[in-house]
């Protein structure tokens, strides 16, 4: 990948703090928290995978936590998220228990899907947080039905409609996008471009690799974002909200980013150099990024600092230990929530 | 100290190959640093260190090949309190889990993906309220169903069952402001086949939307609208169309209240012409009863006369699970009788005995229970009672009425317009024979379409459909006769 690729949007700008987005000492620390809480969780996620713990398909957030982190920092209370099977970050962002998302991991009746749904299928109405949908593309026709949604109610809510590179060559988006826009539905729809669509590199699966242009032709607007930089994330989603909150319609934001690691577990990632990866996680990390910027400010003494990567750590292990010594759930759950009773 | 142990890199790794050792014994390792290479039958992958500290000893040289999942393979000294899980192979599996459910967990990682949803697994025993199949209790009414009594003096209406269905919409919609209706042609054209004529001057363009032809997004929207908490009616032009919305009925709509365990509610219908019409050929023309009737977490319905439409599809839309309605093209303009003024609300899951008889039973739904109870005539008047069970419902499927009406006749001639193979007749056949085999005086017939797509020439196309004449066969053929 060229240097640079990710957008010059925000990180050669970003000396210190960005200006336009002003974010101070505070809200820098929380996201950098909230970063490597999802870094550290997906760590250990892929760790509990290798020991069996973990079974089917799992997909591993790292390198794109400045996305789910930096559009949380703009979510207003009642605004939904949605998103495909790399998931779980977002669902850390929202705020949801890590012991819950980890135990759903492993399949235990403590689990936010009280075990039913694993790594792709995870829900929270409390967080507003949709899903967690494995099919790909699925989740901009239902996230484009939230706003709709939105809309009927008249509620001031935005759908935060997420999906990948590779979802963004699926027919029902662009069926999504022309509805979206001839009703005016508050949506602000994420691609979050990590370059590779599973094996298949943008350039080879797209003729229009820059996808932000992808809602030209449905007369949406829409601008690439540096998806490495939290800072940036906020500010672009903060415009895009405002735009699809005031009745203006949907908005694409493109966010470059990248994942360290394979599409899941069971990805060894020969489709691209081990170069690429160590230089995007040498020049471009996204908590390094944070890291950098309190040094910076002087925010980021190392007690400080340090008490945050305890904190996490404590969090995931715990997390770990839950979701490990947490029952199965129990046979009787076979039968439940295939329907919702009838009420008399 | 922490074990790290080999990891298993896909749900079939059982051993590998170390191929690589990135770190040697004394070195600092971070957290997220590549310590080491395995190597699988399809790949290379690299295992990162989870933990940061000092790499202590490393358990399993380079080259070492068969290490066994779970192996430690080398021992890092860190700073203790958040150790990784300690080596235990069987930890997950070990507890005291029923045999299944280990079964799942253990042989299902040797199959890879497949056996997530292998139907063939037997759920525990324990979990199985019912001895065979239709399984979920939730879905079977702890009471028999009953139609509502009219009550004394209830005036009957002669209506076409293309009003009863735009009345039951209308009623759902002035009752419940989180009803609305989309799809094609829904709301400035009247309806593609009228049925609904005048909501969108009553409900408004908000309740009445006009959708672009895109079935497979605006399912989606739909669904994704049920899930905000709206109690959205998708209309398909025909269920035709719906193939291509398909993934969101079954994917998105039927599975999610399971996969959410339980928090996620999709209260949405889809509804519309489904089977053949005349003369539209193959694309046009399928019953979907079948496929639907599958798909756990689905109800679907299929009436036949115009009172039955009315009061089935307002239980649809107020019922709190996704609804698949299929009506029939044919019918939309007979005109049946139709209670008037009261909240006519049928029932889901309950079958109805169209005409008694003792000779067979004849059981079919939507447009075929016409033709059955066309053919119930003949059969009289050659001597055969034939007693007609319309179904109404394909899932939940009354099987009781049936199987209580096998009891009596002893013979059974399933109809449908769909295709015979896994179909709705065979599903009856086989819990017939699983639950009355004693009482069957003959194998059940089945009558469907034949195994063909629908032809378009009249001449083949009636040849292809299941017919009055067909049914007085097949009801002959069981009798014996």
């Amino acid at each position: 990948m060229a240097r640079g690729q990710a957008g010059a949007t925000g990180r050669r700008k970003a000396n210190g703090v960005d200006p336009k987005s002003g974010a101070g000492k505070d809200e820098l620390l929380r996201y950098y928290r909230d970063m490597l809480l999802i870094r550290r969780f997906e760590e250990r996620a892929g760790q509990l995978y290798g020991m069996g713990l973990i079974g089917g398909f799992c997909h591993l957030y790292i390198g794109q936590e400045a996305i789910a982190v930096g559009v949380q920092s703009v979510k207003q209370p009642g605004d939904q998220i949605i998103t495909g099977y790399r998931e779980h970050g977002h669902m850390l962002a929202a705020g949801m228990d890590p012991k819950e998302v980890m135990a759903e991991l492993t399949g235990r009746a403590s689990g936010v899907s009280k075990g039913k749904g694993g790594s792709m299928h995870m829900f929270s109405t409390e967080s507003d947080f949709y899903g967690g949908h494995g099919i790909v593309g699925a989740q901009v026709s239902l996230g484009t039905g939230l706003a709709l949604a939105d809309k009927y109610r008249d509620n001031g809510k935005v759908s935060f409609t997420y999906f990948g590179d590779g979802a963004a060559n699926q027919g029902q988006v662009y069926e999504s996008f022309n509805m979206a826009e001839i009703w005016r539905l508050p949506v602000v729809y994420i691609i979050e471009n990590n370059q590779y669509a599973m094996g298949t590199s943008i350039e080879r699966s797209s003729s229009e690799t820059h996808l932000y242009k992808r809602g030209a032709s449905f007369r949406i607007p829409g601008e690439e974002v540096d998806g490495m930089d939290v800072l940036a994330v906020r500010a672009a989603t903060a415009k895009a909200a405002e735009h699809a909150r005031s009745g203006n319609g949907p908005y694409i934001l493109e966010m470059k980013t990248y994942r360290y690691r394979g599409h899941s577990m069971s990805d060894p990632a020969k489709y691209r150099t081990r170069e690429e990866v160590d230089q995007i996680r040498k020049t471009r990390d996204p908590i390094d990024h944070v890291e950098e910027l309190l040094e910076k400010q002087g925010w980021a003494d190392e007690p400080t600092l340090k008490a945050i990567d305890a904190e996490v750590k404590k969090i995931v292990a715990e997390a770990a230990e839950f979701a490990r010594t947490s029952p199965e759930p129990d046979p009787s759950e076979l039968y439940t929530d295939v329907y919702t009773e009838v009420p008399a | 100290m922490t074990d790290v142990l080999m990891p298993a890199l896909s749900p079939t790794m059982e051993e590998g190959t170390l191929a690589k050792w990135h770190v040697k014994k004394g070195d600092q390792v971070r957290a997220g640093d590549v310590i080491a290479e395995i190597e699988t039958d399809k790949a290379t992958m690299e295992v990162e260190a989870v933990d940061e500290g000092t790499v202590e000893d490393i358990l399993v040289p380079e080259g070492t090949e068969a290490v066994k999942v779970n192996t430690p393979i080398a021992r890092l000294s860190g700073e203790g309190g958040m150790a990784a899980p300690t080596p235990r192979p069987a930890a997950p599996q070990a507890a005291s889990q029923p045999a299944p459910a280990k079964a799942e967990a253990g042989g299902g990682r040797g199959q890879g993906e497949a056996s997530a949803g292998d139907p063939e697994k037997k759920p525990p025993e324990a979990a199985r309220p019912k001895p065979e199949g239709e399984g979920p209790a939730a879905v079977v009414p702890p009471q028999p169903l009953t139609d509502p009594e009219l009550p004394a003096g209830t005036n009957l209406i002669k209506q076409t069952v293309r009003d009863a269905l735009r009345d039951a919409m209308a009623e759902e919609m002035r009752r419940d402001p989180d009803v609305f209706l989309m799809g094609e042609e829904v709301a400035q054209y009247q309806g593609a086949y009228k049925v609904s004529r005048d909501l969108l001057q009553e409900f408004g363009e908000r309740r009445v939307i006009d959708t672009p032809i895109t079935e497979y997004g605006f399912a989606g929207v739909g669904v994704g609208a049920a899930m905000a908490g709206l109690k959205p009616i998708v209309e398909f032009m025909t269920f035709n169309f719906a193939l291509q919305a398909i993934d969101h009925i079954v994917n998105s709509a039927a599975k999610t209240l399971y996969m959410s365990g339980g928090q996620i509610k999709t209260s949405i219908v889809f509804r519309g012409p489904n089977g053949a019409a005349a003369r539209v050929a193959a694309q046009h023309s399928q019953d979907f009863a079948a496929w639907y009737g599958s798909v756990p977490g689905l109800k679907v319905i299929a009436p036949y006369d115009a009172a039955d439409a009315k009061g089935l599809l307002k239980a649809a839309i107020r019922d709190p699970n996704p609804v698949v309605f299929l009506e029939n093209e044919m019918l939309y303009g007979h005109e049946f009788d139709v209670p008037e003024g009261i909240d006519w609300v049928l029932p889901i899951g309950k079958a109805k005995i169209r005409r008694e008889g003792s000779g067979v039973t004849l059981v079919a739904y939507s447009r075929m229970v016409g033709f059955c109870l066309e053919a119930a005539e003949q059969l009289a008047a050659e001597g055969i009672e034939a007693e007609v069970i319309d179904l109404r419902t394909i899932r939940p499927m009354d099987h009781q009425t049936v199987i209580e009406s096998v009891k009596k006749t002893n013979r059974l001639v399933t109809v449908e317009e769909g295709w015979g193979p896994m179909g709705v007749g065979a599903e009856i056949a086989a819990r017939v024979v699983a639950e009355a085999f004693d009482y069957l005086d003959a194998p059940p017939a089945r009558v469907h379409q034949e195994d063909v797509p629908l032809p378009y020439a009249a001449n083949l196309e009636a040849l292809s459909l299941p017919s009055v004449e067909k049914i007085v066969k097949a009801a002959r053929a069981v009798s014996y006769k």
